[in-house]
């Protein structure tokens, strides 16, 4: 037989908890009692009804047809007086009993009055023309009655208070907005904020506010005219909203003997205190010395009873960090955490821009949010909540945590992008099918990706791709385990990848694959980042298997939209010769490749090579590979330098020639692009490299770290200034082999040094604090010693067929020839 | 899952395919890639990547899906499936005989 349920309220609290027993299958026969006598509605929407933008039944959130469905019974506009625990019953105000195996007590707040004269009409409750703002009723009443009014006063300056004076702009002439505070909102604002708010609400909505204004007395004997202050000023009007704040409804609780402090006091089951049955959640329950009056704690805390009552016992609710994100009478705010350092060392960053109505205070401990207020401009809300929610490390550059720098002018919210709205521009993936992916099941960010290719382009559109997802999943991702694995199929973090790589000495792709992952699995998408791992790690000893390597690295060149390939010569620092450039246009004309292109990097391109002419084409152009199909060092950009140049401080092609001379083809997790540039004019654009060296008068270099010029813009962070040309090919050296042991797959410099910090890296790099710089300059040493040009591996295939096509018969869109 | 009939047909010997990799071969006119799994049986696709043309002989693979070279889009080498929103491509019948690949039932 079913277990009987009871719960005592009807409001969000009470029924969200009882759908989400019902959505684990819980087998219980329930009751439910509810003051109101309705089904259950939406109390946040109140403030929307009586603003007109919203009506009665779109703010119901269960009508009485989903009680019945649910074989509920409901006892709607009954009043539960009384819980006797021993007898395990519920006695109401109609003399009903009813006996319960479990009992969830949800009973909400009310809206609480502050002392003030007159405000109660002996015979019936408030003078006549003062309403509180808590329920369905009290709305309709006061829409009723504000139609005949013309002037309103709202008591209270918090949330509930701001969108009443809103919503009442919609039925009066003119609302004033009395706050017994000093600035509005004080719970979640500072008071500089609290003024920007009023500045807003004033100007651009015409709602007169006073603050510290304590309301005494309500003026008129049978129609109100007006409210007086403490201070003796009188505000005429003919209809009070009292907003001024709620108490947990625990009178009945209490009364029944059950431990009420501030609230009904629960454990980490939301389960009564010393009740093994009787459970409480919402805004009643106290937890842990809190009480909660925003709907995302509800929720918490309605899966975990829910969890804990259906037989999941292992669960706990901890608490919960307090955020919002909203629109207080249409002006944006958030807010979550402090509102005011609480020590010395507390980081406060301000930002404050009166004319536009935006403000902007963060407050950092030890490199995390620990809180922040936003008003007038939430663009950079969802991500600052998350940072709060999840306490993570903060970027180095704060100023991105306020202000989208380098990024879109404005951040659309998902909401308001329409469904054919191409989100990745790489890739063609629009919202529509990215919330197609979501609605079928896939909640994670990385998940959503693989199944569309969102976000698997250039990268930039990933936190769009992210809030999108969030907002198709009702507010937040899944968790996603995978997003700190090195790679997807190996389900560890590099360091640890790396530690059991060495301790279970594994030296191929397919040795990982049989020790390390769930069945013994390999993964496609994984192998191309081990290969670079392990031959990092192994060096000369690594048991290079070719099928783990991508195509590029199979055939040393990059595959093309047609699947012919391209040709880079190296040409160290960008420096060349007539004899080099006569060879590459024979070799040109005599393979008739369809173009010839210079690269960005400083090089000549041979566009559009079948694969089965590479070998050939090697052997007739006899020159080293320029590496620009690896994830590898790439090339180093030099220009003219002091040779030549007028203004040149400095030799940057001797430099970047020596640099390329050094570490060619040096593997990575991403691309490594640097320049050389003989003064800062940077003509060799050396600031948004992985790595730049800059050359300064007297002789020094600059060397900056973790610079980009891609899909992402960054400036590189100065690592050190250097006296020798030594100096500066030793460090880099050092820095690339720190990255190449550090860094995430795929994670190239601008996100790494960020990551670290470059503080940190000087640190290491540098100033040797880790005692390890001998060690990396030792392997990065042993890797210069192996490298090896892959183009002399023409003679013979390595593999069968290696440079067979793999295009037989062309049906392909071709590259135009460009003559 | 819809296995594509084709004629029967020796392609070659399976040593001509490294293990791990694919191969492209050119049966009456359509392009079939060939993969040899590291466990030693073989799979048979299309070979044109429906996407963007892709030669998907040239792909990663893994026991159960291919990824193109181009865009690595993922499919399913039994089935055909596409695991990241495109249109499926054709699998054939083929398992090694002899030493020799062995296209069609």
């Amino acid at each position: 037989m079913s277990q009987r349920l009871v719960v005592i309220g009807n409001g969000m609290a009470g029924a969200r908890t009882v759908e989400e027993i019902l959505a684990r299958g819980g087998d219980f026969t329930v009751t439910m009692f509810g003051d109101e006598p309705y089904g259950n509605y939406n109390r946040i929407m109140l403030s929307n009804l009586l603003a007109g933008v919203e009506t009665e039944e779109g703010i119901f959130l269960n009508d009485l047809a989903w009680y019945a469905e649910n074989g509920i019974t409901l006892n709607a506009g009954v009043k539960v007086e009384r819980i006797d625990t021993a007898a395990r019953t519920v006695h109401d105000d109609r003399g009903g009993v009813t006996p319960y195996d479990r009992l969830i007590i949800a009973t909400g707040s009310y809206s609480w009055t502050p002392p003030m004269k007159n405000v109660h009409n002996p015979k019936r409750g408030y003078h006549q023309g003062v309403f509180a703002f808590r329920t369905l009723d009290d709305t309709r009443r006061m829409i009723t009655y504000a139609r005949r009014a013309e002037r309103a006063v709202v008591i209270g300056g918090g949330l509930l208070g701001l969108e009443a004076a809103r919503g009442l702009q919609n039925h009066v002439e003119h609302v004033t907005l009395l706050h017994a505070m000093g600035h509005l909102m004080e719970r979640q604002l500072d008071p500089k904020a609290g003024q920007m708010l009023q500045a807003s609400v004033e100007n651009k909505l015409g709602i007169d506010v006073i603050t510290n204004a304590m309301t005494t007395e309500i003026l008129g004997k049978e129609k109100v005219t007006g409210v007086r202050l403490a201070d003796g000023r009188e505000i005429p009007c003919d209809v009070v909203v009292i907003a001024a704040g709620i108490r947990p409804n625990t009178e009945m609780a209490a009364a029944s003997g059950l431990p009420v402090e501030r609230g009904i006091v629960v454990d980490d089951q939301m389960r009564v205190q010393g009740q093994e049955d009787v459970y409480s959640v919402g805004e009643c329950a106290q937890h842990r010395g809190f009480l909660y009056g925003l709907v995302a704690p509800l929720w918490e805390q309605a899966k975990v009873l829910a969890d804990h009552i259906t037989g999941t016992t292992a669960v706990a609710y901890t608490g919960s960090k307090l955020s919002t994100k909203l629109k207080v009478a249409g002006i944006d705010v958030a807010s979550m955490g402090l509102i005011a350092p609480e020590h010395d060392e507390d980081e406060v960053i301000v930002y404050n821009e009166p004319r536009k109505g935006v403000y902007k205070q963060l407050i950092i401990r030890e490199d995390v949010l620990v809180g922040a207020v936003l008003v007038g401009d939430n663009s950079k809300a969802a991500s600052l909540i998350q940072h709060f929610e999840r306490g993570s490390t903060l970027p180095e550059e704060r100023s991105e945590l306020i202000f989208d720098i380098g990024g879109p002018a404005g951040e659309v919210s998902p909401a308001e992008m329409p469904d054919d709205a191409q989100v990745c521009n790489c890739n063609g993936v629009s919202k529509g099918t990215i919330c197609g992916v979501v609605a079928g099941g896939c909640g994670t960010v990385s998940g959503v990706m693989d199944r569309t290719r969102a976000g698997k382009g250039c990268g930039t559109c990933k936190p769009l791709v992210q809030r999108i997802v969030e907002w198709a999943n009702g507010g937040a991702a899944e968790e996603d385990p995978a997003a700190s694995w090195y790679v997807p199929g190996v389900p560890m973090p590099k360091p640890e990848l790396m530690a059991a790589v060495r301790r279970h000495e594994l030296k191929s792709v397919s040795s990982v694959f049989a020790m390390l992952t769930p069945g013994q699995k390999p993964d496609a998408k994984s192998k191309m980042g081990l290969a670079s791992l392990l031959k990092m790690m192994w060096g000369a000893e690594y048991e290079d298997e070719r099928d783990a390597r991508f195509i590029n690295d199979r055939v040393h060149a990059n595959i093309q939209r047609d699947g012919t390939f391209s040709v880079v010569p190296q040409m160290k620092g960008g420096v060349t010769t007539p004899a080099q450039l006569r060879k590459i246009a024979d070799v040109a004309e005599k393979y008739d490749v369809p173009m010839v292109k210079l690269t960005g990097g400083q090089r000549i391109d041979l566009l559009g090579v079948p694969k089965e002419q590479l070998p050939a084409m090697w052997a007739d152009l006899d020159m080293p590979s320029g590496y620009a199909y690896a994830k590898s060092f790439r090339t180093v950009k030099t220009c003219v330098g002091s040779d030549f140049c007028r203004f040149g401080v400095g030799d940057s092609t001797a430099l970047g020639i020596a640099l390329e001379e050094r570490y060619q083809g040096l593997e990575g997790p991403g691309k490594m692009k640097l320049a050389v540039t003989g003064c800062p004019r940077n003509c060799a654009e050396a600031y948004v490299k992985d790595l730049g060296v800059v050359a300064i008068d007297g002789g020094k270099w600059e060397i900056y770290v973790g610079g980009a010029a891609g899909a992402h813009i960054r400036k590189g962070d100065l690592l050190t200034t250097v006296e020798t040309a030594e100096e500066v090919i030793r460090l880099t050296g050092r820095f690339l082999q720190y990255y190449r042991e550090n860094a995430n797959w795929l994670e190239r410099t601008y996100s790494f040094v960020p990551r670290i910090g470059v503080d940190r890296i000087r640190e290491i790099v540098v100033e040797d604090s880790d005692g390890i710089a001998a060690a990396l300059d030792a392997a990065v040493e042993e890797a210069v010693q192996a490298y090896k040009d892959p183009w002399k591996e023409r003679a013979e295939p390595v593999t069968p067929g290696q440079f067979r096509t793999s295009l037989p018969l062309t049906v392909l869109p071709q590259v135009p020839v460009r003559s | 899952m819809t296995i594509t009939p084709i004629e029967e047909t020796v392609l070659g010997l399976v040593s001509e395919i490294p293990s791990g990799e694919g191969r492209t071969y050119a049966v009456n006119g359509e392009m079939i890639a060939v993969f040899r799994l590291r466990d030693g049986s073989l799979r048979a696709v299309s070979a044109v990547c429906p996407h963007k043309g892709g030669p998907l002989a040239d792909g990663q693979i893994d026991d159960d899906v291919v990824l193109c070279p181009l865009h690595l889009n993922a499919w399913n080498l039994a089935t055909g499936c596409s695991q990241s929103g495109q249109p499926p491509i054709n699998v054939y019948p083929v398992r090694e005989d002899a030493g020799r690949i062995l296209l069609g039932e």
